[in-house]
């Protein structure tokens, strides 16, 4: 039998690590040992996935491993966790990019190494926080703590303007999450609790649902991004070390969606019904005008987050689409569908974006350039990492067979259920995606070698192929079976669905 | 007759105390003055010890009604005790290198303390009033106490001519207040405004005269001119004295004049508060943008803070009360830690009060640039933090009132605000260090001081329910 605070455990496990990993010296005195123990508390979170996995009843969307303890009786707050099947699968991902992150950095960090390893430790612990709390200000508490690690992280090893994109990346978050706090705080003095789940059961006015929805809207569009508020994004991960890439593309963009899907959708359907054609276009603009954005970048890692929000663009339709699917079909589990579709494709994103920052980063701490016109021909110069970045190049795209499929198809499938002129348009990212990834493959991996340099650096080795590896095996074996994924969203999403439409003012259908 | 005093013992203990250690310094060479300095922090933990005891019981007056002893004087009196205690602790090696080390910066301290635990526990006018002068008087000394450097004889002048001032306001509202109900004790004028007589132009006429005085004190806007000059003149170990002993006292002295006193009055001073809150925090917060000086920012930066103070205490709840209280005893923690790194990293003949000072400290010193990492992002309200939890009782006593806009604009404010703490945070992290500021040894208290300082900002901020309980009223 599981301890009951399991879920504490994966919280305050790597927090604690990234505090002994301090201990090892934060000046290099000792950065093997750094390495190593920041490795095995990294591995430790990891394990304690497993018996998560095994003992998770897939077939409830109740609450599962619950903790509820009082934090400030006096207003009624409560350290309260417990998660459901989205929450699993966004906190096991996190366990499994931190230890991505750990090992990424293993030789490719050499400057503060402990603190590198502390830090993403502790991002690590704060965001399994965010995914499993139940209780708003205590998400709210994760939600904005996960901020100091990053903006440490991209400040401290990243590139030219770190500090400024540092900053960013934290008044932009910061900014949109205050009036998250404002509603949450708001909905506390009508219902008197701060439980999430009282929040659903509010009777709210019009009024006041519009100004909680905006609310929501500000916190999460930022920190997905939506169009039109993704412009931090770029500015961000061009100079974010490869850690701070991979973590921000691979969870804290998926911090928004996840929102949007626990609190905003939930507490709020009524608008998100009423303007749901708003958010459609939202998405969809996200979907082809910022792919054609990402087509035109001269920067790698710019064009890698361009077409991170591109991709954000098809989890935000794939949410937003539910109402349109159920007026068409009467039928909540073709919802269903897209929303398993969005989760997928997070996932799926996590792997893909991921990867695709760490190859960028390879290239990158090699030749020390970001711009793709100082490239060509690197695949003469180091095929292993070549035939790696095809394959995460190929689940970038969608194509049948890797991750990046399973979620495009369900939420385009879904689309032509909902709308013919919304399908069309999503599925320009059919043609768009390999636009972007291929070209841009074509010109740094392919053709002559014209600058001697290229041919001067080694292929990538030992850790690198590992990290590599290991994100090449899901990115396979969820592309050609993603039914565990499914199968372990699949009562949540379920019930994600019903309970939004019950909730929906009478009539609406 | 004794147990009829007991209340006031750490008034009378402190003041025993500071004539023998006055004695003792005269006898003391100066190799030896480490005895005043001991002397000092004992009296400091006796004064926590025997005030302690008191801390759950019911109010009690003595001296017919002069004096009062209730949770409130307590709970401040205790956070009194640890600034000063803090202060002396972080100061040791900067008074001692500065030459300031000659026993009166401890005694004034002393006394200015003693002055701030007969501020809180004023039960009459007559009591209050001496006990913010004597709180005055030994800061107005200790701030030109450097006399060789340029800025301190300007900053004591300001300081010295805002104070009297605000003095003479207090002073000239107490009279007509006094004329008025016929009485100098605050309950009785109390009843006496509640009952009737709240519609005299004269009381509002008072009443704006205290607030005026009051916001002087605390440094509120539009009355908060002398505190970047002040902050910035003074040797640092002052500014922490001015920034955080003078703040609990100025708590008081506006919950008694103002809040408790005048409560008949609230629809008029209601306003009046909540628009020197606004102009605090927005002043505070956009000038502390472009400071460079790092005493210079926290100036500003304490404008914003006093801003929260006073519109928590401007909704005029129950409940508003505990959080103000929450918030000063959160905000002297935060400050005396940012005001201790200062004198930590300041040396002999470099005050370190540059936030470029600041550059590199994570090579140099990891731990303490960590520690004032914590600090910052405490300041900045961004949790886990305790800084968090105190402006989210803010927020929520406004949006539990219906102040949306200003909840939203008080967060807005702290957005700005996070930016200027963030960037020393940037300077300490992401800066290379200067040469000229290369490594050089720290003392082990102010490190220990620094440490415990910053922890403690952490571990009330992931467990803000004790403090929370104790400030409860």
């Amino acid at each position: 039998m599981l301890p009951h605070w399991i879920l504490s455990l994966l919280i305050w496990l790597p927090i604690v690590g990234g505090l002994v990993v301090l201990a090892t010296g934060q000046n290099d005195e000792r950065p093997e040992a750094a390495r190593w123990v920041a490795l095995v508390f990294a591995l430790l979170t990891l394990v304690l996935c497993v018996p998560l996995l095994l003992m998770f009843n897939a077939d409830t969307w109740h609450f599962q491993f619950v903790e509820n303890y009082s934090w400030i009786p006096s207003l009624d707050i409560h350290y309260a966790l417990g998660i459901d099947g989205i929450s699993l699968l966004f906190i096991v991902l996190n366990c499994f990019t931190t230890l991505i992150v750990i090992l990424a950095a293993w030789r490719s960090v050499n400057t503060k190494i402990a603190q590198y390893m502390a830090i993403f430790l502790v991002a690590g612990g704060i965001m399994n926080g965010a995914f499993a709390s139940l209780d708003s200000i205590l998400f709210y508490v994760f939600f904005e703590a996960s901020l100091i690690p990053m903006y440490l992280g991209i400040g401290i090893w990243g590139g030219k303007k770190k500090a400024y994109a540092a900053m960013k990346m934290f008044l932009y978050t910061f900014l949109g999450s205050i009036f998250m706090l404002v509603a949450f705080i708001y909905m506390y003095t009508k219902g008197g609790s701060f439980d999430i789940a009282s929040f659903q059961n509010l009777h709210l006015t019009a009024t006041e649902q519009d100004w909680i929805f905006l609310a929501f809207l500000a916190a999460f569009a930022v920190k997905i991004p939506m169009w039109p508020f993704h412009t931090w994004l770029p500015d961000v991960h061009t100079e974010a070390p490869i850690g701070g890439s991979v973590v921000l593309a691979a969870l804290m963009l998926k911090l928004g969606a996840y929102g949007f899907v626990r609190f905003s959708l939930p507490i709020v359907p009524g608008v998100h019904h009423a303007f749901d054609w708003l958010l459609i276009i939202l998405s969809l603009i996200a979907i082809v005008y910022v792919a054609f954005a990402s087509i035109v970048q001269k920067d790698m890692k710019r064009l890698v987050a361009y077409s991170s929000i591109s991709h954000m663009g098809i989890v935000t339709l794939g949410i937003f689409m539910v109402f349109m699917i159920v007026g068409q079909t009467h039928d909540a589990a073709d919802a269903m569908i897209s929303v398993q579709g969005s989760v997928f494709q997070m996932i799926a994103h996590a792997f893909s974006s991921g990867a695709l920052f760490l190859g960028v980063g390879y290239l990158h701490k090699r030749y020390g350039s970001l711009w793709i016109k100082d490239y060509q021909g690197v695949a003469h110069a180091m095929p292993v990492l070549a035939a790696f970045f095809m394959l995460f190049a190929m689940a970038n795209v969608g194509l049948p067979g890797t991750t990046g499929f399973v979620g495009e198809f369900l939420v385009i499938i879904s689309a032509f259920k909902a709308n013919i002129w919304v399908a069309l348009i999503a599925s320009f990212t059919l043609v768009l995606a390999p636009a972007y990834t291929l070209w841009f493959y074509k010109r740094v991996l392919f053709g002559e070698v014209k600058n001697q340099a290229i041919m001067k650096q080694k292929d990538i080795t030992g850790m690198e192929i590992l990290v590599m590896v290991l994100l090449a095996i899901p990115v396979i074996i969820f592309g050609v079976y993603p039914e565990p994924i499914l199968h372990l969203a699949h009562a949540t999403t379920m019930h994600f669905v019903d309970h939004t439409m019950l909730r929906l003012p009478v009539g609406s259908y | 007759m004794t147990h009829a005093f007991f209340p006031a013992l750490p008034e009378i203990f402190l003041l025993v105390m500071v004539c023998v250690i006055m004695l003792v310094d005269l006898f003391l060479k100066p190799a030896q003055r480490g005895v005043t300095y001991v002397l000092s922090q004992l009296t400091v933990i006796v004064l926590a010890v025997i005030t302690w005891p008191f801390v759950h019981d019911k109010a009690v007056t003595l001296f017919h009604g002069q004096f009062v002893l209730d949770h409130f004087a307590v709970v401040l009196k205790l956070f009194m005790y640890l600034m000063v205690f803090a202060i002396f602790l972080y100061s040791r090696r900067y008074v001692m290198e500065r030459q300031i080390m000659r026993g009166e910066f401890h005694l004034l301290t002393l006394i200015a303390l003693l002055g701030g635990m007969v501020l809180v526990s004023a039960n009459s006018l007559l009591t209050l009033y001496l006990g913010l002068e004597l709180l005055s008087l030994p800061t107005y000394a200790m701030v030109a106490m450097q006399r060789d450097s340029n800025k301190g004889p300007e900053a004591a002048m300001k300081y010295f001519v805002m104070g009297a001032v605000a003095s003479a306001m207090m002073l000239y509202g107490m009279s007509f207040v006094f004329g008025l109900s016929g009485s100098l004790l605050l309950p009785e004028i109390s009843h006496f405004v509640m009952n009737g007589m709240s519609s005299s132009m004269l009381f509002i006429f008072a009443l704006m005269f205290f607030i005026v005085g009051v916001c002087f004190k605390l440094g509120a806007v539009p009355f908060h001119m002398w505190v970047p000059d002040v902050y910035e003149g003074s040797p640092t170990c002052v500014t922490a004295i001015l920034g955080t002993l003078s703040k609990i006292a100025a708590l008081g002295l506006i919950v008694r004049l103002v809040i408790q006193m005048m409560h008949g009055l609230m629809p008029h001073w209601h306003i009046a508060l909540m628009v020197i809150a606004v102009l605090s925090i927005l002043l505070g917060n956009v000038l502390a943008i472009v400071q460079t000086n790092i005493k210079r920012m926290f100036a500003y930066s304490t404008i914003s803070h006093m801003g929260f103070i006073v519109l928590v205490l401007a909704l005029g709840t129950k409940q508003s009360l505990t959080y103000a209280v929450f918030y000063t005893v959160v905000y002297v923690i935060m400050s005396v830690g940012g005001f201790g790194m200062v004198m930590l990293l300041a040396r002999q003949g470099h005050e370190s009060d540059k936030i470029s000072d600041f550059a590199g400290l994570n090579k140099r010193h990891a731990w303490i640039a960590f520690m004032m990492l914590l600090l910052m992002v405490s300041m900045a309200g961004i949790p886990p933090m305790v800084g968090f939890d105190a402006k989210l009782f803010v927020i929520q006593a406004l949006v539990a009132q219906h102040y949306y806009g200003l909840a939203i604009f008080a967060l807005i404010m702290s957005v700005i605000g996070a930016y200027y703490y963030l960037r020393v945070v940037k300077v300490m992290y992401f800066d290379a260090a200067e040469p000229a500021t290369l490594k050089h040894p720290l003392s082990l208290d102010g490190r220990i001081a620094v440490s415990a300082n910053g922890v403690l900002v952490l571990l009330l901020g992931l467990m803000p329910a004790g403090l929370l309980a104790l400030c409860a009223f």
